[in-house]
């Protein structure tokens, strides 16, 4: 790969970000600051029952209070067929409760009002009668056969959605059998939610006079979003448009279609009027996609040296009331059999089963393409069960087992083909970094003298950039994603992409992969994305699949304008292809450097001095179907001390080595990394969405669902090595999730790590400083 | 309509007023009567500080009190930050150069504590940054790049000093 | 997110302040700092008809040391307190209450003597005025009278103040020489409330024992507790390892903890333990130097 200069900021540089300059100023554009004239609120009426049949929705009072346009109930959108939508997980969803209610917090009707304050207080004026029924809040029981049916809508009546399996039943068995060591791991993986710091929301706009309707909507899928309104509302595809503006994070909050975006579309449609819904925070946290909520069993089959031989895990995936999960529709789970890890196992089996219960639908993927981090939680788990078992240094354990560089690509025994991946240097340098033998040396000395400290160590593979079409779809549409550049007569450029940053720093990163690969300043080249008007038709961004999927589509869209440039070139240097180099920026004759056109007299000859033969213009689009996904790693190590008298974690210092391949910016990677890790933190000893037992949201708003701050927050480590994927066009992986994916693991083994030789062999998540003392008190230690 | 009040501020500079139902947020004030959209909201537990704005020198969560309660008031947002004539803010300038920002929505928030902060506090250790910032959530950054754009902007703004410039 | 209507008021002297309380009686609310009303305002929780804003009467804002007394206004902002320099130098336990109080926004707004008039157990200054031996002044129709702060906390948001009465002041006794305080909360994340915290002053007679003592719990009943036991065995005595551990363990045995969303009962009767040990120690660091 030729190496650009910092002028031009191709890969590899840290070039500062574009879209900053809007938000440093306050001048972003997020949906809450559109505003358009004549705009009217929405506000919804939910359900503070868990599981109640709707006895009756009487909105006289509401719809009479001054300023009050409409209160719409689900006896409306059922005359429409528009009470119930399809979730993107082959399940339907209500949009606004008929018969009856699933979850605390369901939306029950739509009010619509002249400013948002009228449309809280008529919401208060909606009557709603409910009569309670029995609620399920445990997955087990909701599986038992005498719980009561929560979906009535289905033809099955039972609260099992799916099951799925995978892998070498018979063969796993087999090996188990034979096993002389064997490891076991109950772990729950607590619900928690991916709390962007800007909520969901959208302006709907149907414009009566042009039969258009316009939404801007914090959409991180802007053009899935629009076929589905398309689908699901009739309304033609040309005569929608979707806009994601700026977004202030997604994380996958914001992938799924809710109830008040369609609530929003249905008001405008009716009244010809812009409305603005925006949801509150516990609105958020309480209704819209929470993620995880896994309760997974893991077990190892292993030889007494450590060899492990066998995998199987058994997980039952607690769902909500309706499975709204954002997922490929080939796999009900995502990408969970990814669970083997960067290990080598000969068999391995895996189970899911999915039940409904009373709590909010979904769930989707937080910022781990597809429940990879709870397969990454699990594996990495197990085998420190697996190395507390054998008294096996843990990071011996994993490096025994590595899947070795020679066995690239790699087929893993749940069926994934691992693009590349070199373990070991990975996380030795991981180890050299944090100084693990010397830390080793500091821990024994420590618990002679009975204080606690321990050392976490995940070493991941994640599995992103969803995905191949032959396997990959959501709602039917594959998981291509697309890129098109146009340059300009003066060697300047546009591109807009079908993914949709809400924070990564697209604008930048593209226009870096068009330096690169044009040799055009990333400075002079826009990039947009979000508008279904003019960006090329893609999947969006979540499951860090925008550098393997656009950001491929990109370079392969730049090479087909490099294609034409060189023959554009030949024509002005009058020389053939065969005898032109190209470096970043121009063309040159061999041998004769001083005969050379650079990229933007190419430009300008294409609109004024077109060969004979060519088409004027130069741009191309590019629709990428990636051959395989891709694989990063990394190696995590956390060390972290114990406040015996209160039970506090104190995370010491924590190391992520990441490899995800070449990197186009690797000041926007390193903040990635720090971003992730601290939502890892957070889900590590802070976080959880629970569930009292009538249905009850315990950690619906930020004072119970709760978010580090700076304080609670490390300095965060960061190193990488490079281990560029095979096939992509400039051999990146994607990076996002990463620290999301392996960071969990990593805190809950050096907590785990701190206490086992007091006999502690798991704690689950989240760790609270009340469940570390209670661990203490009990062995007579707290204090 | 319940009784409506006139509200008037300064607000970066420029006075403003609108007349106002006494329980309207201050955030909605500005966001909504006054058109700057800088100012965010991304709670309703006063737990976030998205909505930070100065008030007559000192951060509030502008979620948390009413318009009313600012009338006569010395605003400053995010928008008042820039300079006449366009030049940023050391604090925008060390946001940017150190990547202390992603998806953006924080930033204005931080950009005040930080402000202030950097007013009562010229010379902040990290532990004073941190501290000073508590009341600013964060969900992209992990906060790291955020405080070493606080010291890129503490460092300009002592270096503009001591040659005599004006620092905001 | 969105509060009911009300009607504001903004009275510019105590005696307008108390003349509407009287007028509009259990309708009306007293508008501080406003970082605890405001919120339940905005969760529809608290619905008063009148807010009586007293955030422009001037005069009852201050910290000064007067008469035997540290006498801080009503009206003083928390950060005013944390910005202190006669805080900051002689009552440490005030200064470590007011720092961990919220986050630096809401204690740039919020008020003492909101803190204490809101009745709630989960805030701090409670604890330490009691630990502090602190009197309330406050202020009403027929004038103003002083509440011991023992007497002030009754239950669960519900405080010694009448209808008609606003809370103007607080006095702490000037502590003597050989005198340390320290408060320690164990919260889950800055800007919390307490899952515990102790609050510790002492003073120390001239052979080194403990000639004054005050010791008060927050967040770990309906009321801030004043954990007279653990008082009573530190009194005259030497405060050595032993006698700060059973100190300890007699304030955990006066908390009453419920188990909620922040801990078990039983981690938080631990935690009061060990923070009162923790306190002590401090506040005899202080109390030598």
């Amino acid at each position: 790969m030729h190496k650009t200069s910092p002028e031009v900021g191709g890969m590899g540089h840290s070039i500062k970000r574009k879209e900053d300059l809007r938000f440093i100023q306050g001048r972003g554009n997020y949906v809450d600051d559109v505003n358009l004239p004549g705009m009217v609120y929405g506000h919804l009426v939910r359900s503070p029952y868990a599981h109640a049949r709707l006895v009756s929705v009487n909105t006289e009072k509401a719809k009479k209070l001054p300023g009050v346009l409409a209160v719409i109930t689900g006896e409306d959108l059922a005359k429409a067929g528009l009470a119930w939508m399809p979730t993107l997980s082959g399940d339907k969803q209500m949009v606004l409760a008929t018969g009856k209610v699933l979850f605390q917090s369901q939306e029950v009707a739509f009010v619509v009002a002249e400013d948002r304050y009228t449309a809280a207080d008529a919401a208060e004026l909606v009557e709603v009668e409910y009569e309670e029924l029995p609620v399920l809040v445990d997955p087990r029981k909701a599986l038992e056969p005498s719980a009561p049916v929560l979906r009535d809508d289905r033809e099955q009546k039972n609260n099992h959605i799916f099951h799925w399996e995978v892998g070498d039943k018979s063969g796993t068995e087999g090996v188990f059998k034979s096993a002389p060591v064997k490891a076991r791991l109950d772990a729950f993986f607590q619900r928690c939610h991916p709390a962007p710091l800007e909520t969901c929301g959208c302006v709907a706009d149907f414009n009566r006079a042009t039969g258009r309707l316009t939404v801007y909507m914090t959409s991180q899928a802007p053009h899935v979003h629009r076929t589905l309104f398309a689908l699901v509302g009739g309304i033609p595809e040309n005569n929608i448009r979707v806009v994601s503006p700026d977004i202030g994070g997604g994380f996958g909050n914001k992938v799924p279609i809710y109830p008040g975006y369609v609530c929003a579309v249905v008001a405008s449609l009716t009244t010809g009027i812009p409305v603005k819904w925006i949801e509150t925070r516990s609105e958020n946290l309480m209704s819209t996609g929470f993620a995880r909520d896994y309760h997974m069993t893991a077990e190892i089959a292993a030889e007494k040296d450590g060899t492990m031989k066998a995998l199987r895990v058994k997980t039952l995936a607690d769902h909500g009331a309706f499975n709204a999960a954002a997922q490929p529709t080939k796999f009900p789970a995502g990408l969970f059999s990814i669970c083997t890890g960067n290990y080598d196992f000969q068999k391995a089996f895996c189970e899911v089963d999915g039940a409904y219960t009373n709590k909010a639908p979904g769930g989707i993927a937080y910022r781990c393409s597809f429940r990879v981090t709870e397969a990454s939680y699990l594996i990495e788990r197990v085998v420190d069960v697996l190395a507390q078992e054998l008294k096996m240094d843990p990071a011996e354990l994993r490096r025994k087992n590595f899947v070795q560089p020679d066995k690239f690509p790699y087929k893993s025994p749940l069926g994934w083909t691992y693009d590349s991946g070199n373990y070991e240097p990975n996380l030795k340098k991981a180890l050299d970094k944090i100084g693990y033998a010397a830390l080793r040396k500091e821990q024994e000395e420590k618990r002679k003298k009975g204080a606690l400290m321990g050392i976490g160590i995940s070493t991941f593979v994640e599995i992103v950039g969803a995905g191949p079409a032959h396997t990959f779809d959501i709602a039917g549409i594959k998981m291509f994603d697309s890129a098109e550049i146009r340059i300009h007569p003066t060697g300047k450029a546009i591109c807009r992409m079908g993914t949709k940053s809400q924070g990564q720093g697209h604008e930048t990163t593209y226009a870096q992969i068009v330096a690169q690969e044009l040799g055009i300043p990333a400075a002079d080249v826009t990039v947009e994305e979000g508008d279904t008007d003019t960006a090329p038709y893609g999947l969006g961004t979540y499951a860090s699949r925008s550098t393997p999927t656009s950001g491929a589509a990109t370079a392969v869209a730049a090479r087909k304008i490099l294609a034409k440039a060189k023959k554009i070139a030949a024509f002005l240097l009058e020389a053939s292809e065969e005898d032109l180099e190209w470096e970043p920026g121009k063309f040159y004759v061999k041998g004769a450097p001083q005969k050379a056109k650079t990229i933007q007299d190419i430009a300008f000859a294409a609109y004024t001095n077109i060969p004979p033969g060519l088409e004027a213009g130069l741009e191309a689009v590019d629709y990428y179907d990636p051959p395989n996904l891709t694989f990063p790693f990394g190696a995590y190590i956390a060390v972290v001390d114990i406040d015996k008298g209160t039970g506090e974690v104190k995370v010491r210092r924590f190391v992520a080595v990441d490899d995800c391949g070449n990197i186009i910016n690797p000041m926007i990677v390193e903040g990635q990394i720090h971003g992730g890790l601290t939502e890892g933190l957070a889900i590590a000893f802070m976080q959880q969405i629970d569930y009292d037992e009538n249905g009850n949201v315990q950690g619906g708003t930020f004072m119970d669902y709760l978010l580090p701050t700076a304080v609670e927050t490390p300095n965060w480590e960061t190193d990488k090595t490079t281990t560029p994927s095979p096939h992509h066009p400039f051999g990146a992986k994607g990076v996002g999730e990463s620290p999301n994916v392996g960071s969990p693991a990593a805190f809950v083994n050096a907590v785990v790590d701190a206490l086992s030789h007091l006999g502690v062999k798991h704690i689950d998540m989240p760790i609270t400083p009340w469940k570390v003392w209670n661990i203490l008190n009990e062995k007579g230690i707290a204090g | 309509m319940a009784n409506k009040q006139l509200v008037k501020v300064t607000i970066n500079g420029r006075h403003r007023e609108a007349a106002v139902e006494p329980r309207l947020l201050l955030v909605h004030f500005i966001r909504e009567s006054l058109a700057l959209t800088g100012t965010h909201v991304g709670c309703d537990t006063s737990n976030c500080g998205a909505c930070t704005v100065i008030l007559n020198g000192k951060t509030v969560k502008s979620c948390t009190m009413f318009a009313v309660q600012a009338d006569g008031g010395d605003i400053t947002t995010v928008e008042g930050l820039i300079k006449d004539g366009g030049q940023l803010h050391p604090l925008q300038e060390g946001f940017r150069q150190e990547h202390g920002l992603q998806c953006g929505f924080c930033t204005p928030g931080m950009l005040m504590s930080s402000l202030v902060l950097l007013r009562k506090n010229p010379n902040p250790s990290e532990e004073d940054i941190r501290w000073g910032i508590s009341g600013n959530l964060c969900r992209c950054t992990g906060y790291q790049n955020i405080v070493k754009a606080v010291q890129y902007a503490a460092k300009k703004m002592s270096e503009a000093k001591t040659q005599g410039g004006s620092n905001a | 997110m969105i509060p009911p209507a009300f009607e504001y008021l903004r009275p510019s002297t105590i005696p307008e302040a108390i003349a509407l309380l009287q007028q509009h009686g259990d309708e009306a609310k007293i508008l501080s700092g406003g970082q605890s009303l405001i919120p339940m305002m905005k969760l529809r929780l608290a619905r008063p008809a009148y807010l009586i804003d007293i955030n422009r009467i001037s005069g009852i804002a201050y910290i000064k040391e007067e008469g035997g007394f540290l006498k801080i206004g009503g009206l003083t902002r928390e950060a005013e307190i944390e910005a202190s320099p006669i805080v900051h130098s002689k009552y440490p336990l005030l200064m470590d209450t007011a720092r961990v109080i919220a986050d630096p926004q809401v204690r740039n707004m919020a008020t003492v003597g909101g803190n204490l008039a809101h009745g709630d157990p989960a805030n701090d200054h409670p604890a330490t005025m009691i630990a502090l031996g602190a009197q309330v002044v406050a202020t009403g129709a027929k004038g103003e009278r002083t509440i011991p702060i023992e007497d002030f906390f009754v239950s669960l948001f519900t405080t010694a103040l009448q209808a008609d009465e606003i809370l103007t002041g607080i006095r702490i006794p000037i502590p003597p020489a050989k005198s340390g305080g320290a408060y320690f909360k164990l919260e889950r994340k800055v800007g919390d409330f307490a899952t515990a915290a102790v609050a510790v002053q002492l003073t120390l007679d001239g052979a080194g024992a403990i000639q004054k003592i005050g010791i008060a719990l927050t967040n770990v009943g309906a009321t801030p507790i004043k954990a007279r036991k653990a008082e009573d065995s530190l009194r005259g005595k030497k405060p050595d390892a032993a006698a700060i551990a059973q100190a300890a363990q007699l304030a955990a045995n006066e908390a009453q903890p419920s188990s909620d969303l922040r801990g078990p009962e039983q981690y938080k009767r631990g935690l009061v333990k060990e923070l009162t040990r923790r306190a002590m120690v401090r506040a005899l660091e202080r109390a030598a130097n």
